[in-house]
């Protein structure tokens, strides 16, 4: 009896506190990230404008679109949940997860492209050109492969929320989990609304 | 269980806040193609920080929560900019 009382405790504004915690330790860690960007970027900006040629706008450009959408698509799914229309929220979440595998397979042939080219860190093509060209490139996949593991966590974080949906565990009255994992998404679109224009747009 | 205090957010109020996303992804786009100097760098990193601004106030919620959250937020972006701040004290001034 006990245990099934303790089992149906639940505190919503905790665990939105709780994952918002979560959200600013990322927001330090890519943080971080931006500030090593702009201190050498302040340091070569000839390189720097030099090295965003090699960079594809419209795949970049393609992948913010696919980003925002599924953001979209999210927060759509969140208001579903609320009003009880569970099905309209398996929509939401399914289309998410469906635009974040379709931005890393952007990723993917983007990724492909430059390699295939010889543009990886240490590589001859690379190591050729000039300090501030390799710090660029070193910034663009150390910064954008992080992003795309979030891309990737946040996508198995959505199936597993899909899966409860599916089994009515989260449903109208107890969403948090749902609510929480939308979240983390929003904040991996966040992040891609700035590295966007830092790595393909500042020429 | 406790619940927020305000009701599901209408369909139409994000799928607007949408349509200005994308709406400024391809401004900050255009005003990238103008090559004016300092003014290509700033523009599209200003135009990102109001799509930033617009995706944490309607997308997550800020918009709905209470005080509590918003005065939250307010400690890691000061960390952050005090961080930034400090570090091109440095760069700039050494």
């Amino acid at each position: 009896m006990s245990t099934s009382v303790a089992s149906h405790h639940s505190d919503y504004t905790g665990a939105k506190i709780g994952m918002w915690l979560f959200l600013f330790t990322e927001i330090l860690l890519f943080g971080g990230l931006f500030l090593l960007y702009a201190v050498y970027r302040a340091k070569s900006p000839a390189e720097f404008h030099e090295a965003t040629k090699h960079l594809h706008l419209a795949l970049g450009l393609s992948n913010t679109l696919i980003l925002l959408t599924s953001s979209l698509t999210a927060a759509l799914s969140v208001s579903a949940i609320r009003r009880g229309q569970k099905y309209w929220a398996l929509w939401g979440i399914g289309v998410t997860v469906v635009l974040a595998l379709a931005f890393l397979v952007n990723k993917y042939f983007e990724w492909k492209e430059h390699i295939g080219n010889g543009m990886f860190p240490g590589s001859p093509a690379l190591t050729s050109l000039s300090h501030g060209e390799n710090l660029f490139f070193g910034l663009y996949y150390t910064m954008t492969g992080l992003h795309g593991v979030h891309v990737l966590a946040g996508a198995a974080l959505l199936c597993v929320v899909y899966v409860f949906v599916n089994r009515e565990k989260v449903n109208q009255h107890s969403y948090s989990l749902l609510e929480n994992a939308c979240l983390f998404w929003h904040l991996v679109d966040l992040i891609w609304i700035y590295l966007f224009p830092l790595f393909y747009l500042v020429t | 269980m406790e619940h927020d205090t305000h009701p599901a957010v209408r369909n139409k109020t994000f799928i607007s806040v949408w349509a200005i996303l994308v709406a400024l992804t391809m401004a900050s786009v255009g005003a990238s193609s103008v090559h004016a100097g300092t003014a290509s760098l700033l523009v599209p990193l200003l135009i990102a920080t109001v799509k930033a601004s617009l995706v944490l106030w309607f997308f997550m919620h800020l918009k709905y929560e209470r005080a509590l959250f918003k005065v939250m937020l307010l400690f890691p972006l000061g960390t952050l900019a005090v961080i930034m701040g400090l570090t091109f004290v440095d760069t700039w001034f050494r």
